[in-house]
């Protein structure tokens, strides 16, 4: 597959190439002083660059096909990893991913929602947009995970949920509502990680958790900014202005109190080195189950429904 | 979000708007009757002819189902912020002040306690005249603290929903009511205390991804247009036009989503017996 690259990436992406290039020269001619000064200007370009990114350029890069995803994470970071399906009631959907594994030296369960990375593999993951069995199927791990006391962590990465006829039929709104409901009560501890998009109703189905962390480059809203474009606009062309109103970066959210937590990506964004986006998630996340796995169930449920009714700016 | 197209008839000057058209006589939208307004009342905002249900707001909900006198509103005057400075075509803080100048409501909900047939509730309305019935923070909290009243004086809960959805200018604030209000919903349910949803037209988006569709008892109006995604987007999505009754009431309760579909002359009675049977 040919690489995507985004318009900002590609001065930096030029530049690596030109020292790529010199560097199979570097035994015969005297230019390692030379190579060691483009390496410095094209750190000092990506630092630029990246800490100047708009809201827009974020949503891009939450949604470059070399992201990791779901599965990416969970072989990354987990060990023994048995991949569980289906809703027992309908079918298993190939849209959210679920299973045990251990990290580290717990056992938890990883729900999120999977991508595909290529046309095929995206028709069989259904672009990451679940149907509601989907998020039967997650609530069926979880509430196995709370049985056997076992800390959940979900990953969010979707367009959002599955705008289909057979999805409404089946009750999209219902799965999606069940799962809040009883997300906000299971009693073992929740992370909440945002890889990717977090497109409205569909991410936060499987969003509720006791921390909520994000990644620098993942976007999360009440909408995608092209359909808020077009229903605020009435036009697909005013994104870039839809993603500034909306506030969706990790940086706003924290802000908001929407999240705890921004996991910082590696130079140039997670889908340039998945091996450091994986390894400080794992660290992460080891971090974060040490404190809440310390705080009883009844606690851990108290403050949880306290979190999400701090959420919201009001007068009266 | 169909409240963009709404046209200049339905901006009346000023005091308590009602979703219904003003003037003495309006048109139906599912016979092309022409009914009077009188009538109209007389037969709860519903065609004698072929029974379509005009959209009413929170005042007729109230006067309809409580008995005379015995509501007594909470968090009136709660209203909007604007907590992200929000701009489209228009500011957010303006859409709210006009909305409640052409209204005369504060936001999208209105929440109290009354009585129906002598039994003590908390009910909870909501009005899609206001920026389409959209869900907010102050929605959230309204409802949050409904069923915290509840909650605390063990009465049944009834939520009347009718919205397209999460409000798009409060971004992730809206979409985190969502998960607010279903969390105490459960604190609810784990107390034992019943709660009706009554879905009317229409009940869209986030509003049914949470609290709508979290009801021990699912009720909705006759002809309601009950789903996740909106018609337009779904027929997008599967590139041909969408069977007659889809996403209507009748073929909610067909799929198994709904308890009771009722006419809206029915509610009140529907509503009083189902509270019996369960609180008594
Ligand atoms: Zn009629």
């Amino acid at each position: 597959m040919a690489k995507l690259i985004l318009d900002f990436e590609k001065p930096i992406i030029e530049l690596e190439q030109k020292i790529e290039e010199m560097r199979k020269y570097e035994d015969n001619l005297d230019i390692a002083g030379e190579i060691r000064t483009l390496e410095k200007k094209v750190d000092q370009l990506r630092d630029t660059i990246f800490s100047n990114l708009t809201r827009w350029q974020r949503v891009q890069l939450a949604r470059h096909p070399d992201r990791p995803y779901t599965l990416d994470y969970i072989h990354m970071m987990l060990d023994d990893f048995v991949e569980l399906h289906g809703d027992r009631h309908f079918g298993d959907d190939k849209a959210i991913v679920g299973g045990f594994g251990r990290l580290g030296e717990d056992t938890v369960l990883v729900v999120g929602h999977q991508k595909g990375r290529d046309t095929k593999s995206n028709v069989y993951r259904n672009f990451g947009m679940p149907n509601p069995e989907g998020y039967r199927k997650a609530l069926r791990l979880m509430q196995l995970a709370a049985k056997f006391r076992r800390p959940i962590i979900t990953m969010l990465d979707t367009p959002g949920a599955y705008p289909g006829m057979e999805a409404e039929e089946r009750g999209q709104a219902e799965a999606i509502a069940r799962n809040l409901f009883e997300m906000s009560h299971l009693p073992v501890p929740i992370i909440v990680v945002i890889i990717g998009e977090g497109a409205s109703g569909g991410a936060l189905g499987i969003g509720v958790g006791d921390r909520v962390l994000m990644f620098e480059n993942a976007w999360y809203s009440v909408i995608a900014p092209e359909s808020c474009s077009s229903i605020l606009w009435r036009s697909w062309d005013y994104k870039e202005q839809a993603a500034e109103a909306l506030k969706l970066s990790a940086s706003d959210l924290l802000e908001q109190g929407i999240i705890d937590r921004i996991i910082p990506e590696p130079p140039g964004g997670a889908h340039r080195n998945h091996a450091a986006a994986g390894e400080t998630l794992k660290k992460i996340l080891l971090e974060e189950l040490k404190v809440l796995k310390k705080i009883k169930p009844e606690k851990l449920v108290e403050k949880r429904v306290e979190k999400f009714c701090k959420m919201g700016r009001w007068e009266e | 979000m169909s409240w963009f197209r709404r046209s200049k008839e339905n901006i009346s000057t000023a005091g308590q708007k009602k979703d219904i058209p003003d003037g003495q006589w309006t048109k139906c939208e599912g016979c092309s009757d022409i009914i009077h307004r009188k009538q109209l009342e007389q037969n709860y905002f519903t065609c004698l002819k072929c029974g379509h249900h005009f959209r009413i707001g929170s005042r007729e909900y109230f006067e309809l189902l409580l008995d005379p006198k015995t509501f007594k509103e909470m968090d009136a005057k709660m209203r909007s912020v604007d907590p992200l400075n929000f701009v489209d075509t228009k500011r957010y803080s303006d859409r709210i002040k006009d909305t409640i100048k052409k209204t005369g409501l504060y936001d999208a909900v209105r929440t109290g306690t009354g009585e129906i047939n002598g039994i003590p509730i908390v009910i909870v309305c909501m009005d899609f005249a206001f920026i389409g019935g959209s869900m907010g923070s102050v929605v959230g909290e309204k409802i949050a603290r409904a069923i915290d009243r509840a909650l605390k004086k063990k009465l049944p809960l009834i939520i009347i929903s009718a919205s397209g959805g999460a409000r798009m200018m409060e971004a992730a604030y809206s979409l985190m009511q969502l998960a607010k209000t279903s969390a105490k919903l459960a604190q609810l349910s784990d107390a034992g205390i019943p709660y009706i949803s009554v879905m009317t037209d229409p009940t869209t988006g986030g509003v049914t991804a949470s609290y709508a569709m979290l009801g021990d008892i699912h009720i909705a109006e006759q002809g309601s247009l009950i789903g996740f995604a909106g018609p337009r987007v779904i027929k997008q999505t599967i590139g041909r036009d969408l069977p007659k009754g889809f996403q209507r009431a009748e073929f909610l309760q067909e799929k198994g989503f709904i308890d009771i579909v009722v006419h809206r002359k029915d509610l009140k009675e529907t509503i009083t017996k189902v509270l019996r049977l369960l609180t008594d």
